[in-house]
């Protein structure tokens, strides 16, 4: 078994490679991808992890060979990731798309560097954001998680791998150079400490199989190809037996149960942290390395006798928008610090129908934001 | 009808679901569809072990009429969905169908990296010269000098030749074929798919809606006739047969063009495996 993720233990990781960690204790085997900064050390450590394990690690001839790597291992049966920054990510888009269409699990890394094009490749940024929400062309479900500490690292990527299983949708990670490279000492937990969530196969004879058969959860039940249900698999609009169709009533029923199977697991879905919320009448609302400094910055605020509080964004798609409403009632003023010029801010102001007021803070010259900027933005409100 | 053809029709067509086909009446798709089906009849492979993957163009849609594992994905990239099926059950059998611009144009990449691998897979490119399913426009593989929907006044483009590519690309098997010739076609796809490697089947086939109506070909009848009138059957591992003379050697080559041994890059990876596994108990 794993050295890690199998017994309670203190180890010291940087934050690509706790995602191999969590990744790997989540039951993936399979990793295809091409080598990026930030991104690479995932790549290095799964090549080294995975054979250990049984599983396969390819280095792949670009990203969207990646990403079609991926898919196929899944539809296979093989939990799978792969990893990536800014113009990989790019270069999955299409291929992600397809995963949304055909409801095939997996999980992509996106650790933001600075864009657009190649862009600051050593620097950290948060510019990905609606890219990783709306970089396929078409309307699609898709989860959006976002990372901060090197703990997070292996507990969110862990729990995209549940969603993705659940769910059937490609699951995104969003990190960035900070949470990336910063080495911490962390305290894994060990398997029965957490669930690792399988696809539900079909139990019923092959005839009897619908691959896209709605159900209460909107989730139909995935066989692995070789499983005996020589099913199909498409990009087009498919019918509930997978068949290419062009009718309308067909069509309206698969996308709404797209998006439906998303909805009704939003609450489930919805992952937040709070701190100091509670008497709090300024609140932070920031996500990914950000949130650290914001975190400093609302402890520091406190002393000075500002009620500040954070609200941790770890889901960014779907929008959590219950908690970030919760938030915006119970203070006066929301900052939203972002290393963008303005992503997850345009979501605050969208759910917050004027009912309280929503600054941003922005940097996009390739620097972390500082608990003191936040800090000295908290201090003028 | 004779029988066997009525059982092997009955076998592997989804008949009772996915007919009439959309191909247009006369298209060379139909007719590799059917040497697929033998070919793949008389490899012995177990349906439920095999995965056909298709791309996108006219003849990517052949996943849907074929009752096996079947996969239709994006433009140009079968078979990297291919190498993960692959990599991730290596028990599988994987079949992948490509069109000339899907495999070599889009796709070029993804193929002559495949090939280099030694990916255990079967890759058959349908090359009609042409894109079919977009109304016509030039493909890699469109002779100079002829009429497209985006070369109106000739082609100025150099063609690949894709057995060729793959030849130097490193596969293990290639083989060419006509639509035709099918009798040799079942022949080179069985081969293929019983090869242990990368193994290509490139097909001459015909559309005449698109490329024959522009280059003096409007029946799939001249497309045949053509066929037969510009080929020479090679024999063993690429050689033209004896007897040849400069006319054969104007001639389109067609045949098994290279079968060599070599290892295959799952075999590979299990040494790696194996490794990995030695020094962590180590
Ligand atoms: C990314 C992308 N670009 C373009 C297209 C449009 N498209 C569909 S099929 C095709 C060409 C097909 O030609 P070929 O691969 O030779 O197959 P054929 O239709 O001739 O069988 C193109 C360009 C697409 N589907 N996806
Ligand atoms: S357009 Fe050409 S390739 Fe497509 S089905 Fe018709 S004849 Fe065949």
């Amino acid at each position: 078994m794993s050295a890690f993720g199998s017994d309670k233990k203190r180890v010291l990781l940087q934050g690509n490679e706790a995602i191999v960690e969590g990744a790997i204790a989540a039951g993936c085997r399979f990793f295809a991808g091409y080598p990026i900064t930030p991104a690479s050390e995932i790549s290095e450590r799964m090549s080294r992890r995975l054979p250990q394990l049984d599983g396969t690690f390819i280095q792949m001839e670009d990203e969207i060979a990646g990403m079609g790597a991926v898919i196929g291992a899944s539809l296979a049966g093989v939990k799978s990731m792969t990893a990536t920054s800014g113009p990989g990510f790019s270069l999955m888009q299409e291929n992600l798309g397809f995963a949304c269409m055909a409801e095939v699990p997996c999980v992509v890394v996106n650790v933001m560097r600075g864009g657009p094009s190649t862009g600051l490749p050593t620097n950290p940024s948060q510019g990905d954001v609606m890219q990783a929400r709306w970089g396929t062309h078409g309307d699609h479900p898709v989860i959006v998680l976002a990372v901060s500490t090197v703990l997070d690292c292996f507990q969110i990527t862990v729990e995209a791998f549940n969603m993705s299983e659940k769910y059937r949708v490609p699951v995104v990670i969003l990190s960035d150079e900070i949470v990336a490279h910063t080495r911490e000492v962390v305290t894994l937990p060990s398997v029965g400490e957490f669930e690792a969530y399988n696809r539900v196969s079909p139990k019923m004879p092959p005839e009897w199989y619908i691959p896209y058969a709605d159900n209460s959860m909107g989730v139909p039940p995935m066989a692995a190809f070789g499983e005996g249900y020589h099913h199909h698999v498409t990009g087009l609009m498919h019918d509930v037996r997978g068949f290419p169709t062009q009718r309308p009533d067909e069509i309206e029923a698969l996308v709404g149960r797209l998006f439906r199977k998303i909805t009704q697991g939003f609450h489930e879905i919805q992952k937040v942290e709070t701190f100091m919320m509670d008497d709090a009448e300024v609140a932070v609302i920031a996500y990914g390395s950000v949130s650290r400094s914001a975190r400093r910055a609302v402890l520091d605020a406190r002393r000075q006798g500002l009620k500040a509080g954070l609200l941790k964004l770890i889901t960014l798609f779907p929008f959590p928008r219950h908690s970030v409403e919760e938030a915006l009632q119970k203070c006066r003023v929301a900052l939203v610090p972002e290393m963008n010029m303005g992503q997850i801010s345009r979501e605050v102001k969208r759910v917050n129908q004027t009912v309280s007021i929503v600054k941003k803070y922005n940097r996009v010259d390739g620097q972390l934001i500082t608990p003191q900027e936040i800090y000295q933005q908290l201090i003028k409100i | 009808m004779p029988q066997e053809v009525a059982e092997i029709v009955r076998k592997y067509l989804r008949h009772d679901k996915k007919f009439p086909h959309i191909w247009c009446a006369g298209c060379g798709n139909g007719i590799v569809l059917g040497s697929l089906i033998r070919a793949i009849d008389l490899s012995g492979v177990e349906k439920d072990n095999i995965v056909l993957v298709s791309g996108i163009g006219c003849s990517g849609r052949i996943t849907v009429y074929v009752d096996l594992n079947t996969l239709h994905v994006t433009h140009g990239r079968a078979l990297s969905f291919a190498t993960g099926i692959k990599l991730a059950k290596d028990s599988l059998k994987v079949i992948v169908v490509m069109g000339d611009g899907d495999a070599t144009a889009i796709g070029g990449n993804h193929f002559i990296h495949a090939a280099r691998r030694n990916m255990d897979l079967t890759a058959i490119i349908i090359n009609n010269q042409i894109y079919g399913m977009t109304g016509g426009q030039y493909s890699p593989t469109t002779p100079y000098d002829s009429k497209t929907t985006t070369s109106p006044y000739g082609h100025i483009e150099n063609t690949f030749s894709i057995s060729e590519l793959a030849i130097a690309a490193g596969a293990s098997f290639v083989a060419r074929g006509t639509v035709y010739h099918t009798q040799l076609l079942d022949d080179a796809i069985r081969l293929a798919i019983l090869k242990k490697g990368f193994s290509v089947v490139e097909i001459l086939s015909n559309c005449h809606t698109h490329y024959g109506k522009l280059n003096g070909m409007e029946t799939p009848v001249a497309a045949m006739r053509w066929f037969r009138d510009h080929v020479a059957v090679v024999g063993k591992e690429g050689a033209l047969p004896p007897g040849r003379s400069a006319e054969t050697d104007e001639k389109i080559r067609i045949g098994v063009l290279k079968n060599v041994e070599k290892p295959v890059y799952s075999e590979e990876y299990q040494k790696v495996r194996d490794h990995a596994k030695n020094s962590l108990s180590s």
